[in-house]
């Protein structure tokens, strides 16, 4: 198994994602430079944070549109699963593997700390690790993170069950204080149709060892590579 | 021929716009009370093109493919020759 962690110019939580996939969870990653335009070899995609180009035109525009992401796309086409985590989620819903977009928080302030986290499912090879219903921790580190989708994209998103994680309280509630940016429902990552693509604006890298206060997201890694071990 | 296209982004109606709502308040603090505050972006993109048709049409592209993003912003396009 090799997973492939995009980098952009002005990425920059790549190294973190090398390091948990490697040495926390124990399994074979690589960094890719965008100007790269295969991904062969690859089982699997992560699309780190970071600044790609600035944040000019919009978070995310930029990258979202160099040759890498054609590739990225056919990797989705397979099946194969695709993480795109704080600016890897703007730049897949730029790229449309992902439904919405990422707008200026409510309160247009960078924001950067813990947040509380509702896992809303687990049948996704990001959760399979999680149970459903259970309250996690993980940071956030944004000023474009308030998810906006349409009403008709957003009773999709529910039906369906895409929605993977609400930001909420403590005790599991998607409160409007627990909401760190104004997304819509409290959405805090999402999910494509056919479940392989996850978008997050929280960052699992950094809470991926109990050192640094949470490994709750060291699940979101280890339940992705089960899953290329399971399927490919 | 060139040609010069103004390009104005906006938020779609009914999406919030931080940035407007914090100058409209800072402009209170400085005594002004204004109504509304809303922020556009403008681009200014000068192209070749064999009529001014065209070069409406190639903007159009690069809206839809790059300069907004359909799902947020209304934009609207003015084009003028280029000298």
């Amino acid at each position: 198994m090799k997973i492939a962690i995009i980098q952009f110019g002005g990425t920059n939580c790549d190294m973190d994602v090398l390091h948990v996939l490697r040495d926390v969870v124990g399994v074979d990653a690589e960094t890719v430079w965008y100007k790269e335009e295969s991904l062969t070899g690859f089982d699997g995609v992560v699309v780190p944070g970071g600044f790609s180009y600035g944040d000019y035109l919009r978070a995310g525009a930029i990258a979202a549109r160099t040759p890498i992401m054609d590739s990225v796309k056919k990797i989705a086409a397979e099946g194969k699963p695709v993480l795109g985590i704080c600016n890897g989620f703007q730049i897949l819903t730029e790229a449309r593997l992902l439904e919405g977009a990422l707008t200026t928080n409510e309160y247009p302030k960078f924001r950067c700390h813990w947040t509380s986290l509702r896992v809303e499912t687990a049948n996704t090879p990001f959760t399979s690790k999680f149970r459903k219903g259970e309250v996690i921790r993980l940071p956030i580190a944004h000023m474009e993170g308030k998810f906006y989708a349409e009403e008709q994209t957003l009773a999709e998103l529910d039906e369906n069950e895409r929605v993977v994680f609400r930001y909420v309280d403590e005790k599991g509630r998607p409160t409007d204080k627990a909401n760190p940016n104004g997304s819509l429902e409290n959405i805090a990552g999402i999910v494509n149709a056919s479940r392989n693509v996850l978008g997050l604006m929280p960052h699992p890298e950094r809470a991926s060892e109990s050192i640094l206060g949470s490994d709750d997201g060291r699940r979101v890694f280890e339940s992705m590579a089960d899953y290329i071990t399971e399927n490919f | 021929m060139q040609y010069q296209a103004t390009v104005r982004i906006e938020q779609k109606a009914g999406m919030l716009d931080p940035e407007g709502t914090t100058a409209r308040r800072a402009l209170g603090h400085l005594g002004y009370a204004v109504e509304s505050v809303k922020t556009a972006k403008l681009y200014e993109i000068v192209l070749e093109a064999e009529s001014a048709e065209v070069a409406k049409q190639k903007v159009d592209e690069m809206c839809q493919k790059l300069i907004a993003n359909p799902i947020i912003h209304n934009y609207t396009i003015e084009l003028k020759e280029f000298d």
